[in-house]
């Protein structure tokens, strides 16, 4: 990933950007945007702080972090900022886990409302209706509690020109992982990567007819 | 009697790669489904925990219950469904132990791929924790025979309701079609559709014709020419089917990753998508 253009995670934009519709709905008061990675999430940090977040907390580390670590530093954070509610996205693009809001939610033992389509707070409970195979499903959980995004839950908005100068300004801590006890060690070894298996090329068929003798042969139509 | 779900059976075949199988039953009245479990070639043993607070499957009251069984057991295998997606990474968190997500295969007792970067890298990890957690890709896996099996059914006794979440309702699409996870043939639309009604017109007859599921891209979900769950990639379901059809689909990796590993491929579309183009049959 050396020459790679890096952004924030969709599911992440969503879950920016639901936080910030409940304070504009006003039912959240602040908004703390927090990252674990090397310095360069900073700058991640500064779009969600464009975007509305209040203040961002960057969480040093320059090895990879597993699922389980980051859930913990969240576990750790939380124990120290007694948010309502906290949100993530249902998965990050380049590991593909979807494990960290449940774990957050089982350290805290708290609710969670995992690949949520809507999300509305009622007093002291939040209604998430879920994305589930099937169709969709809502749960009421009792506050504080944890929320997973999934895509059709928001659009998530641009970060305007001012914006992005004014969150230059905004506060952003920087803490390492052993501020809050954690150790960072992978307890998955990766072994090895590799591309998957290569497609045998495919053909072009000249018309249905040809399409439809070809399915034949294969024995499905 | 109930019906165990395609992807569960898959998980069952994954596990056996491990061990001994024990299933674990958990519900508000799940006789049926109990029995349904000790049948499958595989199991050993079936544990039921019936409870009203195990309805709806909600994370809060099934993990402690699970992790309170796992003293006994190695590892806990899971199919990488909403359900298993939702209570598992929960049960790694109980157990202290990191999770090992959406598993293509069995390499060792502590040895597994997965996929990463949705699905344009195969990972091998292997779990340095005490206990596994794991979620199996359903359709990376052989399903076990649903019957052919005569495992013992044991009642665990349930927990306490955490009382942290209810369940309010569901909406479950009604389909009289094959559940697209497990179809041998699925005919599936995109944005060049137009609107629901030539969705509807056009891939509908096709699907009924050939006994198809039907899926769609996120483009057409979005636009709301079909429900979110017809949606096949990254984000939705993982399909490999026999056939796949996809017509007026461009290919974005988002949807590959959810049906690049079709028997057949099938594309239609008087500009044949650059990206689909090396995947035709």
């Amino acid at each position: 990933l050396a020459n790679v253009k890096m952004s924030m995670n969709p599911f992440d934009e969503i879950a920016v950007e639901e936080a910030i519709r409940l304070k504009e709905k006003g039912v959240v008061t602040e908004i703390v945007a927090i990252s674990v990675g090397p310095q360069k999430a900073q700058e991640t940090l500064r779009t969600a702080l464009a975007m509305g977040a209040d203040r961002a907390i960057l969480v040093l580390c320059d090895d990879e972090v597993e699922p389980l670590a980051v859930a913990k530093i969240i576990k750790g954070i939380a124990d120290e900022e007694a948010p309502g509610l906290i949100i993530t996205g249902k998965q990050a693009i380049d590991d593909d886990s979807n494990q960290v809001g449940q774990m957050v939610a089982a350290l805290l033992g708290r609710p969670q409302g995992t690949f949520a389509n809507e999300v509305t707070v009622e007093g002291d409970s939040v209604v998430v209706k879920r994305e589930i195979d099937g169709g969709l499903q809502t749960v009421k959980l009792a506050l504080p509690a944890v929320v997973t995004t999934d895509l059709r839950l928001n659009e998530p908005r641009y970060a305007s020109l001012p914006n992005i100068m004014k969150a230059k300004s905004k506060p952003l801590a920087n803490k390492t992982p052993a501020d809050y006890g954690v150790d960072t060690a992978a307890r998955l070894k990766t072994l090895k990567v590799v591309e998957p298996a290569v497609r045998s090329a495919g053909i072009k068929v000249p018309d249905v007819d040809t399409l439809v003798a070809k399915l034949k042969e294969m024995g499905v139509a | 009697m109930s019906k165990v779900q395609d992807a569960t059976l898959a998980a069952i075949t994954a596990a056996s790669q491990l061990g001994e199988v024990t299933a674990l039953v958990a519900g508000a009245g799940c006789d049926g489904a109990a029995q349904a479990a000790a049948q499958i070639a595989g199991v050993a043993k079936v544990l039921k925990a019936d409870d009203a607070a195990y309805a709806n499957a909600l994370a809060e009251n099934l993990a402690p219950l699970i992790a309170g069984l796992m003293a006994d057991y190695d590892g806990f295998v899971a199919p990488a469904t909403t359900t298993g997606k939702n209570v598992a990474p929960r049960v790694a968190a109980l157990l202290d132990v990191m999770q090992v997500s959406d598993i293509l295969s069995v390499e060792g007792p502590k040895t597994f791929t997965r996929p990463i970067y949705a699905g344009n890298a195969i990972a091998t990890v292997e779990s340095t924790d005490a206990k596994l957690v794991i979620t199996v890709r359903g359709t990376a896996f052989a399903k076990a025979d649903a019957t052919g099996g005569s495992a013992s059914i044991e009642a665990v006794s349930a927990g306490a309701d955490s009382g942290l979440s209810t369940f309010v309702s569901a909406e479950i699409a009604k389909s009289e079609r094959p559940e697209l996870t497990s179809a041998k043939i699925i005919v599936s639309g995109g944005r060049a559709l137009k609107d629901a009604a030539t969705f509807e017109a056009i891939i509908t007859p096709l699907a009924d014709k050939l006994g198809a599921g039907i899926g769609a891209s996120r483009a057409a979900v979005d636009a709301g020419y079909v429900p979110n769950d017809y949606q096949v990639g990254q984000t939705g379901k993982i399909v490999a089917p026999e056939v796949y059809i996809a017509v007026g689909i461009s290919g974005a990796i988002q949807h590959l990753a959810g049906m690049k590993d079709s028997k057949g491929l099938f594309v239609s579309g008087s500009q044949m998508p650059r990206r689909l183009h090396p995947m035709q049959l």
